[in-house]
């Protein structure tokens, strides 16, 4: 009579990929500027992102649930894949944002990305201290937006590859340890 | 772009045209209509800030940082140029070079109003 396996030994990692959905990467936006929402939100789509776009970082701490009114845990379901942020931004600017992500245990794992059209070095050195993944100058060009896209969608890949790799090896654990049972 | 618009707008208006498509066919004019909505708001801020005569630079300099971000993002050339020389006289607290300069960022965009207009209406 076969023993029935118990539940913790078939503890297979339930870890899905990050992505939106296939292959489409979900981006937050962060802008005061109505015609540079506009613009921003059109780069990404054109290059095949999904977007939201907010007016202010006090916006998108709402939006991820950071801004202390919500408690984050019921935001599994929030898929974002990159932030891109202006700087320059009346009430919390874009470095002030970076620090409040950077600090969050749910979110500090997202690239942050700031944008800015003055060209100051002591700022954008800053901005990467902090955590930045990157500084763009303003206005953006497609090409900007493109090569993080694929950077990340590589990043996205290397981590799937993990999981499908790390799930191999469980399904082949599980399997020795069904022949063991004689099953 | 045609010869007319030569030096008044620079390569960021092509990048915009480059992202119009069958799907988006009116993408530029969209983000012209926002940005003359959204520049009037700024040039009447500006003018009711010089007309009561107290020169609050920071203020002004900050009207004309958002001005002089939405006009470059449009590739408005000439008109960034001038708000870059008002932004000067805000930091060297020159009153008059305001004044002064300011007019010029009016002129230039109630030109490059004019200029798009035609434009958008021969791409009928």
């Amino acid at each position: 009579m076969a023993e029935v396996m118990r539940s913790e030994t078939l503890n297979i990692s339930n870890n899905t990929s990050s992505l939106a959905s296939p292959e489409l990467l979900h981006v937050l936006a962060v802008d005061d500027s109505i015609v540079d929402r506009k613009f921003i939100e059109r780069l990404l789509r054109v290059s095949s992102c999904k977007v939201t776009v907010v007016d202010s970082a006090t916006r998108a701490l709402q939006y991820l649930g950071l801004d202390g009114d919500n408690n984050s845990v019921g935001f599994e379901d929030l898929k974002i894949n990159l932030i891109m942020t202006d700087y320059s931004m009346p009430g919390m600017t874009g470095y002030e944002l970076l620090k409040k992500i950077k600090e969050s245990s749910a979110f500090r794992e997202i690239p942050v990305v700031i944008m800015s059209s003055e060209n100051i070095l002591p700022r954008i050195d800053r901005c990467l201290e902090e955590g930045a993944e990157d500084f763009l100058l303003k206005p953006v060009k497609l090409a900007d937006v493109k090569r993080l896209r694929d950077s990340l969608l590589k990043a996205e890949e290397r981590v799937f590859k993990n999981i499908m790799h790390k799930r191999e090896l469980e399904a082949n654990d599980i399997f020795s340890q069904l022949k063991r049972a004689k099953i | 772009m045609g010869k007319c618009m030569q030096g008044f707008l620079d390569e960021q208006f092509m990048e915009l045209e480059e992202l119009q498509d069958d799907v988006n066919p009116n993408f530029v004019e969209e983000v012209a209509t926002l940005y003359f909505k959204d520049s009037a708001r700024l040039i009447n801020s500006i003018d009711q800030a010089l007309e009561r005569g107290s020169f609050d630079f920071n203020r002004l300099d900050n009207y004309m940082h958002q001005f002089k971000g939405s006009s470059s993002s449009i590739g408005a050339s000439k008109v960034k140029t001038e708000c870059t020389m008002f932004r000067e006289y805000c930091r060297v607290g020159n009153a008059e070079g305001c004044l002064r300069t300011f007019q010029q960022v009016k002129k230039e965009h109630a030109t490059l109003r004019k200029k798009l207009e035609h434009y958008f209406q021969a791409s009928q």
